[in-house]
């Protein structure tokens, strides 16, 4: 049972000017919407957080569409920070747009978490077996952060700064994700401990295109992109050239759910999958 | 004979269950109610020198010293005491219990408590272990001769690791005290253990500790012994407190503290003939007891007997020791020891026809114990030993032979294993228990009086239906009261798949008993003759069934249930993930007495093997739990659970209730070995469960290397 | 703060990060909703909000704020085919222990009528059962919702 619930304090701002007002006051405020993770959290006493922010009811975060951050920009997909995976799954745009984004909200927890998991959640919580990393960071997908003063856009590849921290500052907001057009052949996998209510113990998503994008999740303390095997394929080297550069750029390790070795041997079997299938 | 055996009634507790009705023990209350917590060691070995609590007043402290009588929980031997004294066993011993009145001042309030320890080196091999808990030795023939006879002799060394029960709800009980009394309410399968547990550590009068069961939402052996761990824990609390005191685990703490499954290490050498005949088998049993006795003695027992599986071989030796390990206390879970050994023999069995150059499947059809036949203790097989119906059915109906050709050399693979399970305690077990079932004549039918609990499996509505039968009256006119030990006598433990079979057959005695007394008359017209009338039936074995338990010899077991598994499986080159698609379970029980239920029995108990086999790890490290989550404890989802296509062969046994024998534990015992033997199907080596894919991409299979060490 | 629990509106002065389960049980004495992990991950305290499946023991109190919330207890008179799946459940041994009942047939709520196996599959990924192997409850659920093919298990025996 949650610490105290009593003793916990809860803000719930209307709007999201009104939460970033209250968070630039008060950045010690730990933000919440589905609460998947956050309650999980505080039942096991792992959270010392007492004061909390509730982004929950701020529709105006909630949305999925086509949008044209520049004029002179191509539309980018943009999903809303709240959007749950349900919604993401629902979505004929992202399902045309990125499709392997919804294969992965597909196999998160089960019904009742696609229904409160939002994708701002999956992206803040920071875990490097955030189902949907791999998948934002193959996409080249770059995360909207706003504050009371300013937005600035940081791109997947350089949000993560080591084992579940990022670039974003306390006072800011993950308002949404966008995605830009993904040119090839979007290939995503997630190797789990069984076929529902799984924790990953290896995932990848790969894009196959002009230019090849691949990231793998649980493999390092956050999601990898891999660069150096993705531009040996792009650049016409051989399968088995990129998956002794895949081994150097991941760092598996053991834990309770899996081990080093599978994890080094699957990601390139995983690696010769994504070539495979996506010839 | 009657309407309701045979046929799927309507089952009493189901309106209640999926109304949200039922009332389980979280969902009971009482004026003035404390909520309990247990404060444990945080080493394996050592002991206690010091204690700093850091509570305010308003909490309810107590420790062993706060035991009005003796400090064990009794069960077999009385060596695990009920709050630690000093010396310190496992980590996650319980040491010292706290109580408030607002269940959320207990959250972290083990933070507040320190104990200053001497910590020694803990021992978590049990093949390092000097503390035996219990020896076993089983010889029949003469071994010598039997290798001798032999033209090869094939060793094997199969491993099993721990298994969580995993019922749904956790673990709980609310103690009620009262003028020099006690009441305890509890999710639990065996009212009377907990009943004697109270009284050694109440120190009151049998007469003044009452246990009544509150609905219980799973069991499977892990409600076994530890209820009354916590029925003593929070009967200290409430006679401290001298308030009623609520205790529920929350799911953390039921996988850190209660019993496991015991891990193994089964050892085989058997001598075979060019043709396929077992001449001899030597089999060497460990099992892991962790840190205290439990009930080892007794999952030893029932391991070491089925460990020779459903076969016959004249000359064999078995040796057996559960042995003390730094870790906490394994026990009861469906199966009993029984599903260790025979995922070895059956393992063993596969490597063996491998080696031979015979299929499987042929191998066992040479071995397979038929009527007439002895098992390993010696004790002979009436007309429903049923290893070959089961056998056959099963490779008839899953297409083995022709699927066992069509897959070689493919990632898909089909593997069968063959296995038995006696029904009812073992040896003299019963006659020990002497167990006790009554019947009540009510005005309007009849009221089953047991101690044997509903914990899912269907045993109100089962006992209802024979009870029916044997009296001759509607199902509907049969009323079961609630497991009270005020109430209700000792009809022994809800466990060893014996309600059915033994306490069933009690009812079916005091059922033709009450009819003869009603003779013409309506149960309504004798009530109102006579009154209430209470008959009871008191254990008696059948004629002729002897056990010498010296020698470990005789029957064993009254009757035994046959069963045969066909798994058929993918395994993932790219991932070495295994997906088991179809399961064949064909089992012969003697009589379903409701086939639904018993079918639901097969279908669950088969899904649990297949997690023993696939899924289901227990990270131990530095002798605790690394995994105490229900996310990192991976049981099958329905995303996971394979088809499962269930046959029941129906042979009845002669002093089983309508036929029946027993249902429960048997269908756990043949998935695991089912799927190893699927998995060398398709080329993968593996001899320990579970067969992870992390174990699997290691031990790719090489055949040459089998077939040398073969023949050596 | 109001929320409308199985039809009815109710008031109540709880703390915002209480967990809906918690208040459920404990505030409203709907103990037909079950706790099984605390975690989300075996289903047992599954209700419905404004339709939706939610792990009431991941819901803070305050976002049931004017929300429809519907318990096993109220699941029959919130929808009609509960009362189906009720009576599947018992008729076709999808209940054993009964623990995880509750939250597979608020679960399964949302489905629609024939809906196929793999539909049934993946509305209930998130329930964990102990007792069945599940394929008694597929066969419940399925029974529930398509009352014309009455359960295969009838025409077996």
């Amino acid at each position: 049972m949650p610490a105290g619930a009593s003793a916990l304090s809860l803000a719930r701002p209307r709007t999201l000017k009104a939460a970033l007002a209250l968070l630039a006051e008060d950045p010690e405020l730990m933000p919440i919407a589905g609460c998947t993770d956050v309650f999980v959290g505080l039942h096991f006493g792992t959270s010392g957080q007492r004061r909390f922010i509730d982004l929950w009811g701020l529709d105006e975060l909630r949305g999925i569409a086509l949008v044209r951050p520049e004029p002179s920009e191509a539309p980018v997909l943009r999903i809303g920070a709240l959007a749950t995976y349900t919604d993401i799954i629902a979505s004929a745009l992202v399902r045309r747009r990125l499709p392997m984004l919804v294969a992965a909200a597909r196999e998160i927890g089960g019904a009742q978490i696609q229904n409160r998991g939002t994708l701002g959640g999956n992206v803040a919580n920071a875990s490097p077996a955030g189902d949907t990393l791999p998948v934002l960071a193959a996409a080249n997908a770059r995360i909207v952060l706003r504050s009371a003063g300013a937005e600035r856009r940081v791109a997947m590849g350089e949000y993560y700064t080591g084992y579940r921290t990022s670039v974003r500052q306390a006072h800011e907001l993950i308002t949404a994700v966008e995605i830009p057009p993904v040119a090839g052949r979007q290939w995503w996998r997630k190797v789990g401990t069984r076929k529902a209510q799984a924790i990953s113990k290896i995932m990848m998503a790969g894009v196959r295109g002009p230019v090849v994008r691949i990231a793998i999740g649980s493999v390092a303390p956050t999601v990898v992109v891999a660069d150096k095997t993705a531009r040996c394929l792009s650049a016409g080297g051989t399968l088995a050239e990129a998956q002794a550069l895949l081994g150097d750029e991941i760092t598996p390790i053991d834990d309770v759910r899996s081990t080093r070795e599978y994890r080094h041997q699957v990601a390139q079997n995983l690696l010769a999958q994504f070539w495979r299938e996506t010839e | 004979m009657g309407r309701a055996v045979g046929t799927s009634v309507r089952r009493m507790d189901g309106d209640d269950k999926v109304t949200g009705a039922a009332k389980y023990v979280d969902d009971l209350s009482f004026p003035d109610m404390l909520f309990g917590a247990t404060i444990r060691s945080t080493i394996s070995c050592g002991e206690i020198v010091n204690t700093h609590i850091g509570l305010p007043p308003e909490f309810v402290v107590a420790d062993h010293r706060d035991i009005p009588g003796a400090n064990h929980v009794a069960l077999i031997d009385p060596d695990q005491p009920c709050l630690a004294e000093g010396p310190i066993r496992h980590y996650a011993e319980p040491v010292l219990l706290v109580a408030h009145a607002d269940r959320r001042a207990l959250f972290g309030v083990e933070a507040r408590i320190r104990f200053d320890y001497r910590e020694r080196t803990p021992n978590y091999d049990p093949e390092r272990s000097d503390t035996c808990f219990k020896q076993i030795a089983i010889d029949k023939g003469d071994l010598a001769r039997g290798f001798g006879d032999a033209d090869t002799v094939i060793e094997g060394e199969y491993r099993t690791g721990h298994q969580e029960q995993l019922y749904i709800e956790p673990n709980g009980v609310i103690a009620v005290p009262g003028d020099g009394q006690i009441t305890v309410y509890g999710s639990l399968q065996c009212p009377y253990y907990v009943h004697k547990a109270l009284v050694v550590v109440t120190g009151l009068a049998p007469a003044r500790v009452r246990v009544v069961q509150a609905e219980t939402g799973g069991g499977f052996g892990g409600k076994e012994e530890y209820p009354s761990m916590l029925a003593c824990h929070a009967a200290i609390l409430a006679i401290k407190s001298g308030r009623p005191v609520k205790m529920i685990y929350d799911r953390v703490e039921d996988l850190l503290a209660t019993t496991k499954r015991h891990p193994s290490v089964v050892r085989h050498r058997t001598g075979v003939t060019r043709d396929g005949r077992m001449t001899a088998m030597d089999i060497d049993v460990v099992m892991d007891g962790g840190g205290y006795a439990t009930l080892s003695a007794v999952v030893l027992s029932r391991g070491v007997i089925h460990a020779a599986g459903p076969y016959r071989c004249d000359h064999l030796r078995i040796r057996g020791r559960a042995m003390m390990t730094n870790t906490p206390p394994n026990g009861a879970f469906r199966g009993f020891g029984a599903p260790q050994t025979q995922f070895a023999i059956e393992a063993h069995i596969d490597r063996m026809a491998g080696a031979l150059g015979l299929d499987p499947l042929r191998l066992r059809e040479i071995n397979a114990l038929r009527p007439g036949d002895t098992t390993a203790t010696g004790q002979t097989l009436g007309k429903d030993a049923s290893a070959l119906p089961v056998l056959r059915e099963a490779v008839k109906r899953s297409g083995y032979k022709q699927k066992r050709r069509a897959w070689q050399g493919t990632n898909r693979g089909i593997g069968l294993s063959l296995f038995f399970h006696g029904s009812g305690f073992t040896g003299a077990g019963e006659v020990k228990l002497a167990s006790k079932a009554s019947l009540e004549l009510t005005a309007t039918g009849a009221r089953i009086l047991v101690a044997s609990t509903e914990i899912g499996q269907g045993t109100r509505t089962m006992l209802a239906q024979i009870v029916a039968d044997a009296m001759a009256l509607p199902y509907s006119s049969i009323e079961v009261h609630a497991a009270d030990t005020d109430a209700v006598p000792d009809s022994g433990p809800t466990v060893a798949s014996r309600t059915c079979m033994i306490v069933g057959k009690l009812l079916e005695r005091c059922a033709r008993d009450l009819r003869r007394k009603l003779g013409k008359l309506t149960p309504a017209e004798y009530f109102t003759r006579h009154g209430a009338v209470v008959v009871t039936a008191q254990y008696e074995p059948p004629p002729g069934q002897v056990w010498d338990d010296q020698r470990y010899a005789g029957d064993a077991y009254g009757s035994y249930a046959w069963g045969c598994n066909v798994v058929e499986l993918e395994v993932d080159p790219v991932t070495f993930e295994i997906t088991p698609t179809h399961v064949t379970a064909v089992a012969e029980i003697g009589r379903a007495i409701h086939p639904v239920m018993a079918e639901g029995q097969i279908q669950g108990g088969t899904a649990q093997g297949i997690g023993y086999a696939l899924l289901e790890e227990v990270v131990m490290r530095d002798g605790r739990m690394a995994n105490a989550q229900l996310t990192n404890y991976i049981i099958p989802t329905p995303m996971d659970a394979p088809l499962i296509d269930v046959a029941m062969i129906e042979r009845p046994y002669a002093h089983g209730p309508f036929g029946a024998k027993g249902v429960g534990e048997m269908p756990i015992d043949g998935p695991a070995p089912a799927v190893v033997n699927a998995l060398r199907h398709c080329g993968f080596d593996v001899r320990a469960i579970p067969a992870t894919p992390e174990r699997l991409m290691a031990g790719k299979l090489k055949v040459e290397e089998l077939a040398v060490e073969s023949f050596s | 703060m109001i929320v409308t629990i199985n039809g009815k509106r109710r008031r109540l002065d709880v703390a915002p990060m209480r967990r809906l389960l918690d208040v459920l049980r404990e505030d409203c004495g709907l103990t037909g909703t079950k706790e099984g992990c605390g975690e989300g991950e075996c289903g047992a305290c599954t209700v419905l909000m404004d339709g939706v499946a939610v792990d009431s023991c991941l819901v803070p109190a305050a976002h049931a704020e004017g929300r429809a919330v519907v318990t096993i207890e109220g699941a029959a008179a919130a929808k009609r085919s509960a009362r189906a799946l009720q009576h599947a459940f018992v008729e076709h041994g999808g209940a054993q222990c009964g623990i995880c009942t509750p939250g597979m047939i608020m679960a399964a709520l949302p489905l629609k009528a024939r809906s196929s196996r793999d539909q049934i599959k993946t509305a209930l990924a998130g329930n964990l059962c102990r007792c069945t192997g599940y394929i008694a409850i597929f066969q419940s659920v399925e029974a529930a919702l398509s009352p014309a093919r009455k359960g295969a298990r009838a025409r077996r025996r």
